[in-house]
């Protein structure tokens, strides 16, 4: 049976009240647990990212006499292979990557909107032609991709930043496209062509509004996947450069000598990107489950 | 949805008595951002055995929720707040898991609108129907043939042929009669049906509801009928309850509250349908304001505001249900003053005056040969064949036909949606016009403009009406400034949209405002003509009847011809003065709409004009056609219609396509038969071989 066909009723009571469908959405978001938990773990690694460097010691000060110890009072995470302390190493670690992340994501949302919105709306050969090449970055793992593209462009931050939006665009192309799809086939559009609109304004200020909840549910879905993928990459040396701590490239560099016992040297790395990858996706679970609601 | 407490074993013990149904002091309350709201108040009503029990109201009146409280399908955040709900004597509301699902298997059967949604895509049909009696305990091979069988007593032609597809490959009638097959194989004592032909045209439509109303004779079974369509709802009904914002505000015999209404609702909701003789259009009683919001009417009646009989007892006291003793039975009123309901002060907002102003002079648009072919799947589909129209400056010009006949391709083609085959000439005042509305200059865009169908998809949802209404008038009308804020004050006060909703977005809107704010766009730059497609058919019959009389009232004061496409043959009657029919993509008729109506006409024309249940005319012999619209890939050879045709004459009408006959001046018709003949077959009333009499 059909759940669409009843609450024609509770639909009613819905904009009887104040009407204001944003201040709906943030209710619906805050009323959420997941949304609770992500925000303040990603508010903790945006703390840690802002104020870090005030309150833990000097992330890159080596002291040789006292390597490879274990979590003690004077150093609570430990010290690593140089004696630098593991706490400050993981708190200013998230610097990097919530700088990298968000630009790298921002850059494929604006891009694969964009390509998205065009394939969708013109369809026909633009979509077949932008098709075949969002199917060919789609058939290589990210990280190939991600890598032939540093190697080519040389590593740097930029680069990083710069491959890894392009490698998202694909993916974020192909949801606007679907997206966009629904929405071409409405009157609306039909009715703006009628006042003789030309397709830009069509398709970003008529068509883009109503597609901007599969757009921000992608960015956050995303963005927990560049920080993934930033990790993945440092980790194999091909994304964040050292000195700056990074995570990846902490874990990397360490964990040889985890077979030595010396665990806390990769292990509190690795919980940092496993909770900030699940604070995000958390967002982004949250705020979809907002938008379908509202 | 309140769980039992004990449920007191309901086991085998039927009381044979008992109503099939009966509601006593029913509230229901949804849950929403953790309040309750009341939707539906004290509803009390009972279905007797055998009879046809019938629910009509407006949308958002709480028809579908009385319908799924009684099997107890509310969605999670719905209960019943208070009040009994019994079938056969059993209280619905105690039942446990088990047997809700028994009754559920058993006695109650649903029928809801969308007969797609409530198959399985992915099973095929024979399947399904057999799962039925597989439920209730035949074994796999007897109970296909009981499938086949109950297929059969549907009226299915060839039920072994419908078992071996899937759902998506019947057409919607067909659908429809699977699922009421469906419902039917328990043969349960009360049949739920909501809303099952609205989806449907109006010629498939009365197939089914002769089918409905057959199949209750055969089986005795109690019906409850929902719909918004007072037409239907007189022709399937023994009794009636009519509701308002969750009240049943009349109840009784279907003849005697139809005939004698009793509560300013009924009276003020049978007003505002066109009628078939409702004078030379006399505009159309509406009922002011709009449906209060739950749980906002605290005390009064819940009418009160929109009444015009209300006075302060009306306020401050609700009224208890009043009995009438009339001799029509048991009947009952909500309203302090069920007695001078009729005395309804009239409403309608101006009277526009009768002179139509239709100088046929010059034709404003014409086109010429329309064709359009679709290629769908490696097919050719023909969509439009060789259609020739002509509209003149401030005339209104009906577009009928079935779905799938082409009504709203034409529309397309017209405004340059959709572009025409090549050979086809659109013209407008003379001047050719480039078949895509993106080459056609500023002038022919503006003068050319439509009103869609569902303004939920023809309103952008992220725009404030403000906007739509601004933009379309610097696009088409070239206002920039203080110009432009004053035509929009102008334009939203000829269209009576209130200036507090132009901050608004479409969705805080109704829909008979979305509708005014559509028109409004349309209107904004001075258009010539333009295309109204089934502008009402998303709308309640009240505000339906605003809309009309506001479409009449433009077209007096700016001049504007209207292509008007809808499946509903009495608003067609209402406002065309001129009608085309399509059948198939070929005009079957064109002609002046008092002509056209009362005939002689095409067998088609005649058809779908049977087809329609109206209130006045429930005597009338009716004209049933057989099956369903032939696909347009592949139209029938001959006269497209004669597959269906109740006057095929013979060999003739398979082999050659007729040519369009002129039967009278300006009107033509497309059928071998002469004229005279028609009118001999017409006014004989019937009498044609598969003319079958309703009821």
């Amino acid at each position: 049976m059909s759940i669409e066909a009843l609450p024609v009723e509770s639909r009613a009571a819905l904009s009887a009240g104040a009407g204001d469908l944003r201040r709906q959405f943030l209710r619906d978001l805050v009323h959420q647990k997941a949304f609770m938990i992500g925000a303040t773990v990603l508010g903790f690694w945006v703390l840690a990212a802002i104020f870090g460097t005030l309150v833990v010691q000097d992330p890159l000060a080596q002291n040789l006499s006292a390597i490879n110890q274990a979590p003690s009072a004077s150093h609570l995470f430990g010290t690593d292979q140089l004696g630098r302390d593991v706490l400050a190493r993981v708190i200013v670690g998230s610097r990097s990557i919530l700088v990298t992340a968000p630009l790298a994501t921002l850059i494929g949302t604006v891009l694969g909107t964009v390509v998205g919105l065009s394939m969708g709306y013109f369809r026909g050969i633009v979509d077949d032609i932008l098709g075949r090449f969002v199917e060919a970055f789609l058939a290589l793992p990210l990280v190939v991709t991600g890598i032939i593209g540093i190697v080519a462009l040389g590593a740097s931050d930029t680069t990083l930043i710069i491959v890894i939006g392009i490698v998202f665009t694909p993916l974020i192309a192909r949801t606007v496209r679907a997206a966009v799809l629904v929405e071409r086939d409405l009157d609306y559009v039909a009715a703006a062509r009628l006042r003789g609109e030309r397709s830009l304004y069509i398709m970003f200020v008529e068509i883009l509004p109503n597609v901007l909840a599969p757009i921000t549910v992608e960015f956050t879905v995303r963005l927990g996947y560049a920080v993934f993928t930033i990790v993945t990459l440092s980790f194999l040396g091909f994304g964040l450069q050292p000195p700056t701590p990074n995570w990846g490239y902490d874990i990397s560099a360490n964990v040889g000598a985890v077979t030595a016992g010396y665990w806390w040297e990769v292990l509190f790395a690795a919980v940092a990107v496993a909770t900030l990858v699940i604070g995000v996706n958390m967002l982004a679970s949250s705020i979809e489950s907002a938008l379908d609601a509202s | 949805m309140s769980t039992t407490a004990s449920p007191p074993a309901p086991g085998e013990t039927q009381a044979t008595a008992a109503d099939a149904l009966t509601l006593s002091g029913v509230d229901i309350s949804y849950r929403v951002r953790r309040a309750d709201q009341r939707i539906v108040r004290d509803v009390s009503f009972r279905v007797a055995r055998g009879e046809s029990f019938g629910l009509v109201g407006e949308s958002g009146c709480g028809k579908s929720t009385i319908a799924l409280a009684v099997v107890r399908y509310l969605a999670r955040n719905g209960r019943v707040s208070a009040g009994r709900i019994e079938i056969d004597g059993r209280d619905v509301l105690s039942l446990d898991r088990a047997d809700l699902r028994r009754l559920r298997a058993r006695t109650v059967s649903m029928v809801y609108q969308e007969p797609g949604r409530a198959l399985n895509p992915s099973i095929l049909v024979g399947r399904q129907v057999a799962e039925v009696y597989e439920i209730a305990g035949a074994p796999r091979s007897e109970a296909l043939d009981r499938a086949r069988e109950i297929l059969a007593r549907v009226r299915i032609s060839d039920p072994d042929g419908v078992m071996r597809r899937y759902p998506h490959q019947l057409s919607g009638g067909m659908l429809q009669r699977v699922v009421i097959a469906m419902a039917l194989a328990a043969e349960p004592s009360l049949l739920i049906l909501d809303e099952p032909t609205t989806a449907l045209d109006a010629t498939v439509e009365a197939d089914v509801l002769d089918l409905i109303l057959g199949l209750r004779a055969e089986f005795g079974t109690s019906l409850l009928f929902i719909s918004h369509n007072l037409a239907v709802i007189a022709k399937m009904c023994d009794r009636v309850g009519v509701l308002y914002a969750g009240e049943l505000v009349e109840e009784g015999p279907a003849s005697a509250v139809f005939g004698d209404p009793r509560h300013p609702y009924t009276v003020g909701l049978l007003r505002s349908i066109p009628r078939r003789d409702g004078g030379a259009r006399a505009p159309l009683q509406t009922i002011p304001g709009s449906l209060p919001t739950p749980g906002s009417v605290a005390a009064g009646c819940v009418f009160a505001a929109r009444c015009g009989l209300a006075q302060e007892r009306c306020r401050a006291e609700t009224p208890a249900v009043h009995r009438i003793e009339d001799g029509c039975g048991e009947r009952g009123s909500r309203c302090h003053f069920s007695e001078q309901a009729q005395s309804l002060p009239i409403h309608s907002i101006v009277a526009p005056d009768s002179a139509r102003i239709a100088d046929r002079a010059e034709p404003l648009i014409r086109a010429r040969s329309v064709s359009k072919t679709f290629q769908a799947s490696g097919q050719r589909v023909r969509g439009l064949h060789q259609v020739d129209l002509e509209i003149a400056a401030g005339e209104t010009v009906g577009l009928v036909g079935e779905s799938g006949s082409g009504k709203t391709t034409l529309a397309r083609v017209l405004m340059g949606l959709t572009a025409p085959d090549p050979g086809a000439e659109v013209t407008l005042d003379g001047r050719p016009l480039a078949p895509l509305a993106g080459a056609r200059t500023a002038a022919d865009q503006k003068a050319l403009q439509i009103v869609f169908q569902n303004p939920d998809s023809a309103l952008n949802r992220r725009h404030s009406v403000r906007r739509l209404i601004s933009r379309s008038l610097a696009k088409l009308g070239g206002y920039r400034g203080e110009a432009l804020q004053a035509r929009l004050q102008a334009l939203a006060e000829s269209v009576r949209l209130p200036e507090r909703y132009l901050p608004m977005r479409p969705s805080q809107l109704s829909g008979g405002l979305k509708q005014r704010v559509a028109i409004a766009r349309a209107f904004a730059g001075d258009p010539q003509i333009v295309v109204c497609d089934e502008p009402t058919s998303a709308l309640d019959v009240s505000v339906q009847a605003a809309i009309l009389n506001l479409l009449t009232d433009l077209q007096h004061r700016e001049r504007v011809a209207y292509l008007f496409i809808s499946h509903d043959l009495g608003v067609v009657r209402y406002l065309a003065d001129r009608i085309v029919v399509l059948y198939l993509g070929r005009v079957m008729e064109i002609g002046p709409a008092q002509s056209v109506l009362d005939g002689p006409h095409h067998p088609y024309t005649e058809a779908l004009l049977s087809a329609v249940p109206t209130l006045d005319d429930s005597d009338r012999e009716r004209i049933r056609l057989e099956g369903e619209i032939p696909s347009a890939a592949d139209p029938p050879a001959g006269c497209p219609f004669h597959t269906r045709c109740p006057r095929r004459i013979g060999e003739i009408c398979d082999t050659t396509e007729p040519e369009m006959r002129v039967q009278a001046p300006g009107h033509e018709i497309r059928c071998h038969i002469p004229v005279d003949d028609l009118r001999r077959l017409q006014s004989a009333g019937g009498g044609a071989p598969s003319a079958s009499a309703g009821r």
